[in-house]
């Protein structure tokens, strides 16, 4: 007997595209203008402002769970919000161990455009934001590499979910929490299976990506 | 020609670094000059593209152009608009070279890109090339793409850094052709830096030279070649060494 329904599987399917895919959208509208603006910036604080989002890039998912757990409990500051134990603070876990990377490789890739290059659109007659997004076109490819890196920094992390989301089946239960539960339980083809289902949801969506960027691997 | 003054500077400083500074007491480049920069490697050609450009800010002095103060800070983008540079080391952004011919005009929303385009491909040879990726072209095509792209707007001025300096002869040609049509046809106002004397004889109405950042002597291009006022200039165009 399987542990769960085939409907079942299809719904943690679907909800951890929506939870990863959610949070890599809203990490990327938010991330990409920053690393943008970080990588085209000659002001002072910019080596320390790249210092610490390298550093969010190193933060403990767990830890992440734990501060907005509490943020977010019945005595938090955030307990209006009616929040914890479901898909939206699932979001906010995701999202927020996401945007370090997409901000620092956006920047990174955007940094390593010719300093010349502004200059020479300038004298093309490109405004500032055409400037910006000419170089943000030029960069595209690293662009990209940082929407895969939060993809696959969300899709597979586990600690943030399984603290603020709860595990809860048919609201909460994602590939990974689900691969957890089966763990525990001692259903371990069940689990290596969701494991497998897991990667292969990875690898379509870095096809896709590559698809994206004309073919060729972001790099 | 006219007598309408395009840029006119005074008593310009730009420092760029401990050693190295660009002097200037006066110049005025008028409307429709074709003006030769000539000088050794450092001389300080390029600093002044850029400060005509309004790439770069002046240290201390004044650039005036078309009778306004020339505020690299300040500068509009209709004026910016006005003006095209084709660099040193041009980038190529990736795409097509039409695409890259296109840009400027892009940027713009300009009507008849394609003909326009077109006609800039044609003019310096590219069309066989113009769906060839720009980052396969050799240094020479790349100068030659820049060129297009700049020429492809019609500025009212246009500021060129060495844009020859990879051609080969035949290109050359080419390049001073094209070049030479713009000029007669919109009016543009050009200055142009060059190493090669010839060329600077061949193209320009009036020729200046610049040693270690100071203007030795500016004239019209016959009598600084054949009667220059200055001994350092003559030295220069007979090709002793002056620096």
């Amino acid at each position: 007997m399987t542990p769960f329904s085939a409907a079942e599987f299809w719904s943690i399917l679907r909800l951890s595209l929506w939870i990863s895919g959610t949070a890599v959208l809203i990490s990327s509208l938010v991330g990409i203008p920053c690393g943008v603006w970080l990588g085209m910036s000659r002001r002072r604080g910019k080596r320390l402002l790249a210092a610490v989002v390298h550093t969010g890039m190193a933060l403990p998912p767990v830890v992440v769970g734990l501060v907005l757990y509490l943020l977010l409990s019945r005595s938090g500051p955030l307990a209006f919000l009616d929040s914890l134990f479901t898909a939206r603070a699932m979001i906010a876990a995701q999202t927020v161990l996401a945007l370090p990377f997409v901000v620092g490789i956006t920047m990174a890739a955007v940094a390593a455009a010719p300093a010349e290059l502004p200059l020479q659109l300038r004298s093309l007659g490109a405004s500032d934001w055409q400037c910006r997004w000419t170089i943000l076109r030029e960069a595209r490819h690293g662009v990209l590499l940082a929407v895969a890196a939060a993809f696959g920094r969300s899709i597979s992390e586990v600690g943030a979910v399984l603290i603020v989301g709860g595990n809860i089946q048919g609201h909460t239960r994602v590939l990974t929490t689900a691969v957890v539960l089966e763990t525990g339980k001692g259903n371990f083809e069940f689990a290596l299976a969701l494991g497998g289902a897991l990667l292969l949801l990875a690898l379509l969506v870095n096809l896709f990506i590559v698809g994206f960027s004309g073919g060729r691997p972001p790099a | 020609m006219t007598n309408k003054t395009c840029y006119q500077l005074k008593s310009l400083i730009k420092r760029q670094n401990a050693n190295f500074a660009l002097h200037i007491h006066r110049l005025d480049v008028l409307q429709g000059d074709v003006l030769a920069l000539l000088g050794p490697t450092g001389a300080g050609k390029s600093t002044l593209l850029r400060l005509l450009a309004g790439l770069e800010p002046a240290t201390a002095g004044k650039i005036c152009f078309d009778d306004a103060p020339l505020l690299a800070a300040e500068m509009t983008l209709a004026t910016r608009r006005r003006i095209t540079m084709v660099h040193q080391r041009p980038l190529l952004l990736g795409g097509s070279v039409r695409m890259n011919v296109e840009y400027g005009l892009r940027l713009r929303s300009g009507q008849n890109r394609t003909q326009k385009v077109d006609a800039a491909l044609d003019r310096l040879g590219l069309t066989p090339i113009a769906a060839q990726a720009a980052h396969t072209l050799s240094g020479g095509q790349t100068q030659l793409v820049a060129m297009a792209r700049a020429l492809v707007l019609e500025p009212e001025v246009l500021l060129l850094d060495e844009p020859t300096a990879h051609l080969d002869p035949a290109h050359v040609a080419l390049a001073e052709k094209a070049i030479r049509q713009i000029c007669q046809t919109r009016q543009t106002t050009i200055v142009w830096a060059t190493h090669n004397l010839f060329q600077a004889r061949r193209v320009a109405n009036r020729t200046c030279l610049l040693l270690n950042g100071l203007l030795v002597e500016v004239g019209p291009t016959e009598a600084f070649f054949t009667n220059p006022a200055e001994p350092r200039t003559a030295d220069f165009v007979q090709g002793r060494m002056v620096y």
